[in-house]
């Protein structure tokens, strides 16, 4: 007869969770540009009425949240391809002068996901491997390079269960030494000279369990 | 009297030759002269080197359909995979195009220095990564950078809002994204706009392409985009 498994002590967040959770971070009047996929969510938990620039690769200062059908102008498009609105205050730029501004460090963060992050701060978004499947990069590695900060946002582990914060990176990597926090559905760790810190943990989830499930060593902040 | 007005898409892509290089504008759907890109198809141009931020997706239009005519032979992009981009996969698979993989921001900035008579700058984007590889890199104040080279075109294609006969032109929204940039870094820029006003009617103030980047208008009013594949289901 198969043991019954106790059911976990800890509730790991869902994508809106760990979304939420990175939102409740971002102070008004910070400049931010959201990644495609998972960090694009982030937008949709600051309220308006904290006043948070997003921009977008494609040239948009102050983008706003995803049109409803009343509202839709098919002519604004966001990084992901989706089509949403301007907030009042907005403003246009072409595409040198977006990544100008990304590049030149004139945005206070970025938010990107990951396949891998290390303990140095290096990570790989872009693909899995340099051959075989086609390979895109978009604007990840200038966001990389130019933002002031450089938040992740990913799940703990992959689907197999393979720790995603390692040691160092297998995969071909977007930048080094580039990213300072990671959020994941298990805890906010830091990207500090000591290698990865635990900011933050979800509720019932115990350091030791935090760690089996991470590929480099943690400490405490 | 200066008119850059062309009777038709097929007048603007007359004389286009076989291995240009020619710079797309577009980011997704939006902004993307798919006129002028059916125009070249029907105008036989071939060993193409495309430069544009996507490689198209669906068959049948636009760039896919320049592909699968045989007509390109490299694409230079930073996104090429996309829900949908079947032919570009196809044909890269076959090994009958070649790719250059870009960083957007390098990309638009290689394009830039072209039109700005830069030949080369530095930049911070992908040092450390297999997209510096066989790259000329340099520390400067202490932070390494990559060597990249102006990106100079024969043709830029592009889509504008308004346009009028000097060239001068106007963007929508988000349709502006590489289109400017584009406009001055080419031989021949060869624009689409849905608006030809009269000389005048631009306020200066306005105007983001000075017609001295333009070579060609051509008035192509076709309304707008289509909502955008990527739109959640409300």
């Amino acid at each position: 007869m198969a043991k019954a498994q106790a059911p976990p002590p800890f509730q790991p967040l869902d994508r809106a969770g760990m979304a939420e959770r990175l939102a409740r971070d971002i102070p008004e009047g910070w400049s931010v540009n959201l990644g495609i996929g998972m960090p694009l969510m982030v937008g949709n938990f600051v309220p308006a009425s904290r006043e948070v620039i997003f921009q977008s690769e494609n040239g948009l200062i102050g983008m706003g949240p995803i049109a409803k059908r009343h509202e839709l102008d098919t002519w604004i498009v966001n990084a992901g391809r989706q089509n949403v609105t301007m907030r009042s205050g907005a403003s246009l730029v072409h595409h040198a002068d977006s990544f100008a501004m990304i590049r030149g460090g004139h945005l206070d963060l970025c938010v990107l996901g990951a396949f891998e992050v290390a303990a140095n701060g290096d990570f790989a978004n872009w693909t899995v491997s340099l051959s075989g499947a086609v390979p895109a990069v978009g604007g990840a590695m200038d966001l990389a390079a130019g933002a002031r900060r450089v938040w992740v946002l990913m799940e703990h582990t992959a689907k197999d269960g393979a720790p995603k914060l390692v040691e160092r990176c297998a995969l071909p990597l977007t930048a080094v030494g580039a990213v300072k926090r990671i959020y994941t559905n298990l805890a906010v760790i830091d990207v500090t000279a000591r290698g990865f810190e635990v900011v933050d943990r979800i509720a019932g989830l115990s350091f030791e369990t935090l760690q089996e499930r991470t590929g480099a060593t943690l400490h405490m902040q | 009297m200066i008119d850059k007005r062309v009777g038709s898409v097929h007048a603007a892509v007359a004389g286009i030759k076989d291995g240009s290089v020619v710079l797309i504008g577009g980011f997704g759907l939006v902004g993307q002269p798919n006129a002028l890109i059916d125009a070249l198809y029907e105008q036989g141009a071939r060993e193409l080197t495309i430069v544009a931020n996507n490689a198209g997706s669906g068959r049948g239009a636009g760039l896919p359909k320049l592909m699968e005519g045989g007509r390109v032979r490299k694409i230079i992009c930073s996104f090429p995979r996309s829900r949908g981009s079947v032919v570009f996969d196809e044909q890269h698979k076959a090994g009958r195009l070649e790719l250059e993989l870009v960083p957007q921001g390098t990309l638009a900035e290689r394009i830039r220095a072209a039109g700005a008579g830069v030949p080369a700058f530095f930049t911070p984007t992908a040092y450390g990564t297999a997209l510096a590889d066989g790259k000329e890199t340099r520390v400067i104040r202490g932070r390494p950078y990559v060597l990249e080279y102006a990106l100079e075109a024969d043709v830029a294609l592009l889509e504008a809002w308004q346009a009028d006969r000097w060239g001068n032109l106007t963007y929508r929204s988000t349709g502006r994204n590489f289109n400017p940039v584009m406009a001055t870094a080419a031989a021949l820029t060869i624009v689409q706009a849905q608006h030809i006003v009269e000389l005048g009617e631009l306020d200066p103030a306005a105007i983001i392409t000075p017609g001295i980047y333009v070579n060609r208008v051509a008035h192509v009013p076709y309304g707008h985009p289509p909502p955008a594949s990527a739109n959640p289901q409300d």
